[in-house]
């Protein structure tokens, strides 16, 4: 295969330069922002682009998190058929690299000082065998709480500091007849809600060794079937239409005070924000209890993919345009997320994008910037699909007990491994 | 006495269980309309909602102050990714699919039924079991392969532009729409075809040939004028089909400017952030359905009409 | 090799003798296979081949790319043993079971249901006209314009539940779009709805074929109407069963987009058909020996339900 794609791609360059001399301006670009918030902010970059005078080919394929758009992509690769670049997550761009599909911006890195500006946690994915193939758009960090304000100061509530005081918190929101827990029964939300469980229940070094590193003695100790009794704890104050919700419904339950709080990923920030919240007035933000100086993080990036010279220089201009300062704050903001280099100024942010920037820069030095397995940055898709699937049958009662779920966690990972 | 008047109380009791039973009959009918009916009037009443009244009221009552924005919304403003020119746009891209689809493998289709039932050669039967199990194929398992093949074909025009000046369309996305198609209609045409042409008397075709007439004007003259009812239901099966393919178009046609229908709506209503603007929605579900609807409603009649005269036989 | 001589036999009176016209008439003779040969052809490369290189990939490493060595038949060990794996189910097994109850019931509920509907609309209805496009119109409609009124109808916060609590009716329970156990059971209403106005037109368009005569005959006899549809008009229409069948049944396994557009996947992924089970672990788990091995199986249970019909109709019809 990969010497077919290789020939079908030197097969498209060689046409492709014969036929036009001139250099093509314009980027042909694969995502699943359609989104009003997410679209908004990605017209930004398209804009940018447009002021240096190159066009913005849309290719647009939404749903179900990326995946048909995904799937599009894979029909385009092997077409032949390269987008300039795509919207990619995690192992699926070192996937394609390792297909050798993917272009080299390397130099442009080099002008640009990517090298030094971008976590280096990132550049696992970003870099591929010593060749930048992805210009990564966005920190996302998993785990937060969101949660409302009016309802937090009704039940007289203050920041939990411990998965105890976590509990605490939804015993009094319940008292109080709000849903405590914000939560949509799909199996990614699920899972990412249980990275944060995790991460408070064994600490950072565990984190590491069971979701990134796979460790099977972590994965079947009894620090991971405490994290699975914690998640059931939490399970109980869920309500109980939950299930198949999506997440941005849940996040609606909090900014109408329907729900107390909603553990999810920064980009339920850019619900807040487009429904007209401020932090500290209207909600609030906390890192999931016990986590605090961890960052479990997701970050979109574009493949940039191995186009033809003659559409090298539009591919150029958009990773740069990318990774420019100016966007990388403009698209954040919007977004929820923090920008993907720690040199950005934290002006144009909130309160809970300041303390997110601060949050990453700290963790990116410390080394306790970790991928999230639930969202495709802990182990390739099949092991983090594999977890999601375990996580989901514990939530929904296919696997009754934490003991169960540890076994067919441990074999389910063994098998996609 | 009693032979007497038992007819009539026969005749007089069953007109009473006639009636019942009409009143039943009728009963069940309108209660399975209601049924049918059911998510159509959920998306027409929501699509004249406004987002207020979606939220707070229940999904079944009628709109207090019906609006039309959504509707022109919908047709005029949505956004499908970063392009902001509402439904409206895509018909285009789905109709120079979708009608090339439709047009060539009804046409095959009819040749292929002409064929293997009155030009019937030793393994007929195979071939056309061949071809009637190809409707079974699962699109997700072929939709790599055909990518690449697709891929190959597009490269082999870029050839043939530098070489003629022309690439046949190879390599246009449009036309490798209607390429897969056909190919992955075939099946059903060539069934909807034979089934029907089984039934079509050999002996005028037989008279034809003594005449002199050929393969082509037998089928010009005698078989497709006689074919009116089956064309209708395979026109009606393959344009409801191709017109609301979602895989192989987001797949293969995924940018704007050639974009289907299907995909652009997908783009507008799949949406997992932000509120959801469930009117416009509904309006551009509508409006992506409108098509398919019409040729249901206007030749709802002619397909049943179509089934009866052979369709449906084995 | 008798029925070859006899072809060859057969076919010599009709050549000509003089050479030009031999050429021409041969051609004759070659057109209808030369009309037929591109659409066979593709069926050939287009499907045959494809289900070729699915069965070869089924037994390589493919993970997110085709891959060409093969590697031995871990795909289907691994589906194997993933078939006996009820407790907790793997995803394998809740597809496969699923496929058992929503292929039996969804083929079976269509059947009865357009059945009924096509005897009750033959009775000289008043407004068929209308009725019947009601009837159909599900079928025009893909699940991604329906899916979301679906998905509210059958929720509980939302839909038919919340509606009849507004009426007074609060005792009424309608969650099996939420419950792990039910939620394929919503996926069949919703297939039911999509196809059985299609299965109706089916049935309708073989009542209207039955000859009156007979009917009438039967009537005379004293039959009542119960026994005339059962004794007589039931096995008549026993060739629009079996297409219906076919119609069916593939849709039953091709359905992939209902249980997304409805359940999206159902809680802890309990509404899973193996066409969603091909597709995840084929695009989404980039496994894609594994989604091949799974296509394979979905192939031959299709020509293990297909083949003999077939046989038995073509052989029949060619008699």
């Amino acid at each position: 295969m990969l010497r077919k794609l290789l020939i079908g791609t030197a097969l498209a360059t060689s046409f492709a330069f014969s036929a036009h001399a001139a250099d093509v301006k314009e980027v042909q670009m694969l995502h699943w922002w359609t989104s009003g918030g997410e679209a908004a902010a990605l017209n930004v970059l398209k804009q940018d682009l447009a002021k240096e005078g190159f066009a913005w080919k849309d290719v647009p394929v939404a749903g179900g998190g990326g995946d048909a758009a995904m799937t599009a992509l894979k029909a385009m690769v092997a077409a032949g058929n390269y987008p300039t670049a795509s919207q990619m997550l995690g192992y699926t761009v070192l996937d394609y690299a390792a297909a050798g599909v993917m272009g080299d911006l390397t130099e442009t890195a080099k002008k640009e000082g990517w090298d030094k500006s971008v976590p280096a946690a990132l550049q696992k994915f970003s870099v591929y065998d010593g060749k930048w193939v992805a210009a990564p758009v966005n920190v996302h960090s998993v785990n937060w709480l969101w949660i409302n304000k009016a309802v937090m100061d009704k039940i007289g509530g203050t920041e939990p500091k411990t998965f105890d005081d976590f509990v605490a918190l939804l015993d009094k929101a319940k008292a109080a007849g709000v849903i405590p827990l914000a939560l949509g029964g799909q199996n990614w939300q699920e899972a990412t809600m249980f990275d944060s469980v995790v991460l408070s229940t064994g600490g950072p070094e565990f984190y590491k060794k069971a979701m990134n590193d796979l460790d099977e003695e972590s994965l079947k100790s009894d620090t991971m079937k405490k994290s699975f009794d914690n998640l059931a704890k939490l399970v109980t104050y869920v309500d109980p239409n939950f299930s198949g919700r999506d997440w941005n419904l849940a996040t609606a339950m909090v900014i109408k005070g329907d729900a107390l709080v909603q553990v999810m990923g920064d980009w339920a920030k850019g619900e807040f924000h487009a429904a007209n919240k401020t932090p500290g007035t209207d909600f609030l933000c906390y890192r999931f209890p016990g986590t605090d100086g961890t960052v479990v993080y997701n970050s979109d990036m574009f493949g940039m993919f191995n186009v033809p010279d003659d559409r090298k220089a539009a591919q150029v201009a958009l990773a740069t345009a990318t990774l420019s300062k100016s966007f990388q704050s403009a698209f954040n903001v919007v977004k929820g997320s923090v920008p993907a280099r720690t040199d950005v100024p934290d002006t144009d942010f909130d309160a809970c994008g300041k303390k997110g920037i601060a949050d990453l820069k700290k963790a990116n030095e410390g080394g306790t910037l970790f991928g999230s397995l639930a969202q495709g940055y802990g182990a390739p898709p099949a092991v983090a699909n594999a977890y999601k699937d375990v996580v989901s049958k514990f939530v929904h009662g296919q696997i009754k007990t934490s003991d169960e779920a540890v076994t067919e966690l441990v074999k389910a990972i063994d098998d996609a491994k | 006495m009693s032979a007497i008047t038992s007819p009539a109380r026969q005749a007089s009791s069953g007109l009473g269980a006639k009636t019942i039973n009409r009143i039943v009959i009728y009963g069940l009918l309108a209660l399975f309309a209601i049924f049918y009916l059911m998510p159509l009037f959920v998306m027409l009443v929501t699509s004249f909602k406004t987002m207020d009244e979606i939220q707070n009221g229940n999904m079944l009552s009628l709109p207090h102050a019906p609006t039309f924005a959504p509707w022109v919304k919908a047709w005029s403003e949505v956004c499908s990714g970063l392009t902001c020119v509402g439904m409206k746009g895509y018909f285009w891209n789905s109709i120079k699919m979708v009608v090339p689809a439709v047009l060539i493998s009804t046409l095959l289709g009819a040749l292929n039924g002409y064929v293997l039932t009155k030009w019937r050669f030793r393994g007929h039967t195979l071939v056309f079991a061949m071809m009637l199990f190809a409707c079974f194929i699962p699109f997700q398992s072929v939709l790599l392969p055909m990518a690449t093949i697709l891929g190959s074909l597009g490269r082999f025009g870029v050839t043939l532009q530098n070489a003629t000046g022309f690439n046949f369309g190879l390599g246009n996305s449009t036309v490798n729409l209607v390429f897969v198609h056909v190919v992955y209609g075939l099946g059903f045409t060539t069934l909807f075809f034979r089934n029907y042409y089984e039934a079509f008397p050999t002996e005028l075709i037989k008279a034809a040939q003594v005449d002199g007439a050929s393969f082509f004007q037998i089928f010009r003259r005698i078989m497709l004028p006689n074919s009116l009812p089956i064309i209708v239901v395979t026109v009606i099966y393959q344009f409801t089909n191709i017109w609301n393919d979602f895989l192989f178009a987001s797949a293969y046609a995924g940018s704007g400017d050639v974009m289907p229908m299907t995909v652009a709506l997908n783009n507008v209503v799949n949406t997992s952030t932000g509120v959801v603007e469930y009117n416009v929605n509904m309006a551009a579900a509508m409006i992506a359905a409108l098509p398919t609807l019409i040729v249901y409603v206007v030749a709802g009649r002619y397909f049943v009409r179509g089934l009866m005269a052979g369709a449906v036989k084995g | 090799m008798s029925t070859v001589a006899e072809t060859q036999i057969k076919l010599t009176p009709e050549h000509d003798a003089r050479p030009g016209a031999s050429v021409r008439s041969r051609l004759q003779d070659l057109l209808p296979k030369i009309v037929l040969a591109p659409s066979f052809a593709a069926t050939i490369v287009f499907v045959y081949g494809f289900i070729l290189w699915t069965i070869y990939l089924s037994f390589t490493n493919s993970k997110t790319f085709p891959s060409y060595a093969i590697t031995g038949a871990r795909a289907y060990q691994r589906l194997w043993r993933w078939t006996f794996e009820s407790d907790p189910p793997s995803s394998w097994y809740t597809s496969i079971t699923n496929m058992g109850i929503f292929g039996f019931l969804y083929i079976l509920i269509c059947l009865a249901l357009g059945l009924f509907l096509a005897i009750l609309l033959d009775q000289k209805i008043r407004g068929e006209g209308m009725l019947r496009p009601i009837y159909l119109y599900p079928m025009a409609l893909s699940f991604i314009v329906t899916g979301v009124a679906w998905k509210w109808f059958l929720d509980p916060g939302l839909g038919l539940e919340q509606t009849l609590h507004q009426w007074g009716w609060t005792s009424f329970h309608f969650d099996w779009i939420k419950n792990k156990d039910f939620v394929i059971y919503t996926v069949v209403i919703a297939g039911v709805w999509q196809a059985s106005g299609f299965i109706m037109a089916m049935f309708l368009a073989g009542l209207r074929g039955i000859d009156g005569e007979i009917m009438k005959a039967a009537q005379i006899d004293g039959a009542s109407t119960f026994q005339l549809y059962r004794r007589i008009v039931i096995p008549m229409l026993r060739p629009v069963f079996l297409s219906a069948f076919i119609v069916l049944a593939h849709l039953a396994i091709k359905s992939y987009d209902l249980v997304v557009a409805l359940t999206s996947g159902g809680p802890g992924g309990s509404a899973w058909l193996p066409s969603n089970f091909m597709y995840e672990f084929t695009f989404k788990r980039n496994e894609m020996a594994v989604g091949s091995a799974s296509a394979v199986i979905m192939l031959m249970t299709i020509t293990a339900i297909i083949v003999p019909y077939l046989y038995s109709e073509l052989r029949e019809k060619s008699r």
